[in-house]
């Protein structure tokens, strides 16, 4: 057990470690073009070049990735190229905001999700075929366009929920529900509808193993065997669903952060690319790729304590 | 409404018609293609729709109503028709589409391949990559690209395309591994042709349908991810696309709601036609590899229409009442099986009947044999006995009469029986047991279920009863886990559930087919002392003559869903009557003849 923790722990930091590079290449591989944002439309050449030098983005990127490497690891992400401000502080008040959004909806999608997609797998019928039905249509709609529906069905004509905006939860837990509700609802959508498909079929591939059948023959009542044995035996694949849906949500926060005006991440991100203020993006992505990371890291090891021979290794 | 065709279950399958004709015929397929179709037309005819292009403005159709004339679909905030620019942002999509399915194709189908191939290095390589791309949503991705490239939706989609690529190279990796390991490849390569044309040849055939049906996903998520990005403000504005039009509009949304209905409801659909296509493309493609399922309603059509009027059978109660042949040993029946029907669908109006009207007759205290070869319908016999058929069977008639009453009418009664009264011993004791329970808890709550009693009695019962099938530690197996012990235990263990709650009948399943010999013996050993103590009738299925030999009092023989012959051991290896058991019979003792030399 201890040693396959350690393997999975040194994977994930190789994966991050290339990752990060990988996106760190792409978007500071291009100094003079950055320089140019930076220093704005009146800029002469030569400012543009002393700029580069300035900055530091004449020097080969293995060296530039690796004193960003080190500032992170001494917890210094470099300051943003308009304002000044350090991007430490600013993710500081930008992560809770998209964290907050992302843990709600994911906890209300594996609740909605089990419930749906183990309805559908045991009771078959009609069920089924609506749980099948709204998961192709749920899937379908991207995130984004249910958000805006949202929208146009909040902010135009009936007003009961602030359609934009967002209050953090210093200013009252009540204003932070109301603020982050439709956000939500346009991520569970989508959330809920892939989640309930995978579940179904893992309660499904479940249900034909012999031993559900030799625990009816024993006599155990249906509802026994589904919320005890069939239940227990997919949580292991159930939390892998779950880990993906959070890799899924935190994508399509980006939209509804910018639909609905919220800011977190996923906002800054978008806005700062636009800018051309890389050190943030940076900060933002090497976020989203941490918080993937660990919750995949936690969830094969939730997973694997479930698993009694996983367990003994 | 469509009657439900019951096939004998020998007639050859429908000749197969080709597959393009299948899709076409599919009512799902048909309709997204064709609304595809009409999509790609409604970009193709842009040119004609709107000659003065999309990023012509007209002040007057500013924020206009849809059905202003001339303006279909009104006008936008900068008195730009909606239609026109829809019809023109179609090339965009097209454009994403094209970028996105090249790249992930080709590079996910080709390392696929050579992972499948020749793994080694390769494929490690390919799977850490893999788990790479799982660890960054795409849109952060393209995000970051934006630093670099600006707005430029072709390198943005061919990222994407990279991002989405190794959703085909697991698919084409596991198929090469599959097709691999047969054994047409390998004569390929007897025969000497080249690595490359057995990769034409085989794989990429083998390869083609989930590929198809993969694209289907693909493309619905290039057209997903094309308008999000542009919608981020990612791409050029001056180039109208749909991402770009429902932007527009939805910054413009308190001015003019309506046009933001326009694209979204265009993105929807399209997205939603390649999410249909591909599962009707799945559903054509590979529907021969999933079990068929018919819908309750069917299945209750046809079970009702299958089961004769209540009164018209009479409860046997006693051996030979309804004019079989007089049962060879003279004691009261325990269970009866009559007319028992079973099948199962091949697809939605068809069902294959592989059960066809069998009886039998277990009498209490006897040991009765069923045997026939694999596939007979033996198993199908035993579960029935239990009310335990898998989902997708269909009971097309019979009863299964146990204390006077049939169990096949009432599930109550069904459900209260199973377990308590008749116990089931299955055939493969290592899959039979829940991997994720304890031994001892998942016995324990057998027990309970079947016979409630306070839990410290329900644990020393079933130690108690695991030092009566042989285990001589009972308080230390139950505390193991099903993948910490061995066949032969778990076999125990299962003999131990199954006579926990003290039935009066036993059900086996081929119990020691999955065993080594000499645990063989020793589990019929134990079975046969069990059963003799105890006085239970049993059902002994099998499909080996030395057990039923060694073990049984009376024998069923059975073959293609039919009982052929019935009577004691002794008429059956003496006296044969039926041409099949003879068969039987000399077939088993060529295997003892050639076991002896």
């Amino acid at each position: 057990m201890l040693r396959w923790l350690v393997a999975k722990a040194a994977r994930s930091i190789g994966v991050l470690l290339v990752s990060t590079f990988a996106v760190f290449s792409l978007m500071f591989g291009n100094g003079p073009g950055i320089a140019r944002a930076v220093a704005g439309l009146r800029a002469t050449d030569e400012d543009v070049a002393r700029l580069v030098v300035e900055l530091g983005l004449d020097r080969p990127l293995p060296e530039q990735y690796w004193s960003w490497l080190t500032g992170v690891i001494h917890g210094d992400l470099g300051r943003s190229y308009f304002t000044g401000q350090s991007v430490s502080s600013a993710l500081a008040t930008r992560v809770p905001v998209t964290l907050g959004i992302t843990a709600v909806t994911v906890a209300l999608t594996a609740v909605i999700a089990v419930l749906l997609g183990v309805a559908a797998a045991t009771r078959g019928g009609w069920v089924d075929r609506g749980v099948q039905f709204g998961s192709v249509l749920g899937t379908a709609v991207p995130s984004f366009i249910v958000a805006i529906a949202l929208v146009f069905a909040f902010a135009i004509n009936v007003r009961w929920l602030p359609a934009t905006g967002y209050n953090s939860p210093e200013r009252g837990i009540g204003a932070w529900l109301a603020s982050i509700t439709l956000p939500t609802l346009a991520l569970l959508i989508g959330s809920v509808a892939s989640a309930a498909q995978q579940f179904r079929a893992a309660a499904i591939e479940t249900m034909s193993q012999d031993f559900v059948r030799t625990l009816r023959a024993r006599g155990v009542a249906e509802r026994a065997v589904v919320f005890r044995h069939v239940l227990r035996n997919s949580a292991g694949p159930g939390l892998t669903v779950l880990s993906l849906q959070v890799f899924g949500v935190l994508g399509g926060a980006v939209f509804i952060e910018q639909v609905f005006a919220i800011p977190g991440i996923g906002q800054l991100g978008n806005k700062c690319a636009q800018q051309g203020d890389v050190p943030m993006v940076m900060g933002a992505v090497v976020v989203t790729i941490f918080v993937v990371l660990i919750v995949n890291f936690a969830a094969d090891l939730v997973a694997s304590l479930l698993n009694p021979k996983a367990r003994a290794k | 409404m469509k009657a439900i065709r019951v096939t004998a279950g020998h007639e050859a399958p429908q000749a197969k018609r080709s597959t393009a004709a299948r899709v076409l015929t599919n009512p799902q397929a048909a309709i997204c293609l064709a609304f595809l179709l009409g999509v790609t037309a409604f970009g193709a005819l842009a040119g004609v729709i709107a000659p003065k292009g999309p990023n012509f403005t007209d002040l007057a159709i500013t924020n206009a109503p849809p059905f202003t004339p001339g303006h279909l679909l009104g006008g936008d905030g900068a008195g730009r028709d909606m239609l026109a620019r829809l019809a023109w942002g179609t090339h965009q999509s097209a454009i994403a589409c094209a970028m996105i399915l090249a790249v992930s194709v080709v590079v996910g189908m080709s390392s696929g391949l050579i992972a499948g191939f020749y793994r080694g290095k390769f494929e490690a390589v390919a799977n850490f990559v893999c788990e790479l791309f799982m660890s960054l949503p795409g849109v952060v991705l393209l995000i970051a690209l934006y630093s670099l490239t600006g707005p430029n939706t072709a390198a943005a989609m061919g990222a994407y395309g990279l991002l989405i690529a190794p959703s085909y190279f697991r698919i084409v990796r596991g198929i090469v591994l599959g097709v691999r390991n047969e054994l047409y490849v390998d004569a390929a390569k007897v025969v000497g042709l080249s690595d490359f044309r057995i990769v034409g040849r085989h794989v990429l055939w083998a390869v083609r349908g989930p590929v198809v049906i993969q694209s289907a996903f693909v493309l619905a998520s290039g057209i997903g991810i094309e308008a999000g990005v542009a919608f981020l403000g990612l791409s050029d504005p001056a180039r109208a696309s749909w991402g770009v039009t429902l932007q527009n509009a939805f910054d413009n949304i308190y001015a003019n709601p309506v046009a933001v209905v326009w694209p979204a409801l265009l993105v929807s659909a399209t997205i939603m036609a390649f999410i249909l296509l591909g599962n009707a493309l799945s559903d054509v493609l590979a529907a021969s590899s999933r079990s068929v399922r018919l819908s309750p309603r069917r299945r209750r059509e046809v079970q009702d229409a299958a089961r004769p009027a209540p009164s018209a059978e009479p409860a046997p109660r006693a051996a030979g009442s309804s004019g079989n042949p007089p049962a060879p040993v003279d004691s009261p029946l325990a269970l009866s099986i009559r007319g028992l029907r079973v099948g199962y669908p091949t697809d939605a109006e068809t069902v294959r009947e592989v059960v066809h009207g069998a009886d039998l007759d277990i009498h209490k205290g006897e040991v009765h044999g069923l045997v026939g070869e694999s596939g007979s319908g033996k198993t199908q016999m035993a579960l029935a006995a239990l009310g335990i058929l898998p989902r997708e069977a269909v009971l097309l008639g019979g009863s299964v009469f146990f204390d006077g009453a049939d169990l096949l009418q009432d599930p109550k009664l069904m459900a209260r029986a199973r377990g308590q009264r008749i116990g089931y011993i299955p055939q493969e004791p290592m899959t039979n047991l829940d991997p994720s329970f304890t031994v001892g808890a998942q016995l324990v709550y057998g027990l309970r279920a079947a016979r409630p009693m306070p839990k410290r009695e329900a644990r020393e019962r079933v130690a108690d009863l695991l030092r009566q099938v042989g285990i001589g530690d009972p308080k230390r197996v139950m505390g193991l886990y099903p993948h910490e012990v061995s066949g032969g235990m778990a076999q125990r263990i299962l003999i131990c559930g199954a006579i926990a709650p003290g039935p009066d009948i036993l059900v086996a399943d081929e119990p020691t087919t999955a065993l080594d010999v000499t645990v063989q013996a020793e589990v019929l050993d134990l079975l046969r002392g069990l059963v003799r103590d105890r006085g239970l009738a049993t059902l002994l299925v099998t499909h080996n003559l030395g057990v039923v030999a060694d073990m049984c009092d009376t024998v069923s023989v059975m073959k293609e869903g039919l009982i052929v012959e019935k009577g004691t051991v002794d008429q059956i290896f003496n006296q044969p009557v039926h041409e099949y058991t003879l068969e039987l019979l000399t077939s088993s003792r060529h295997v003892e003849l050639m076991e002896a030399v």
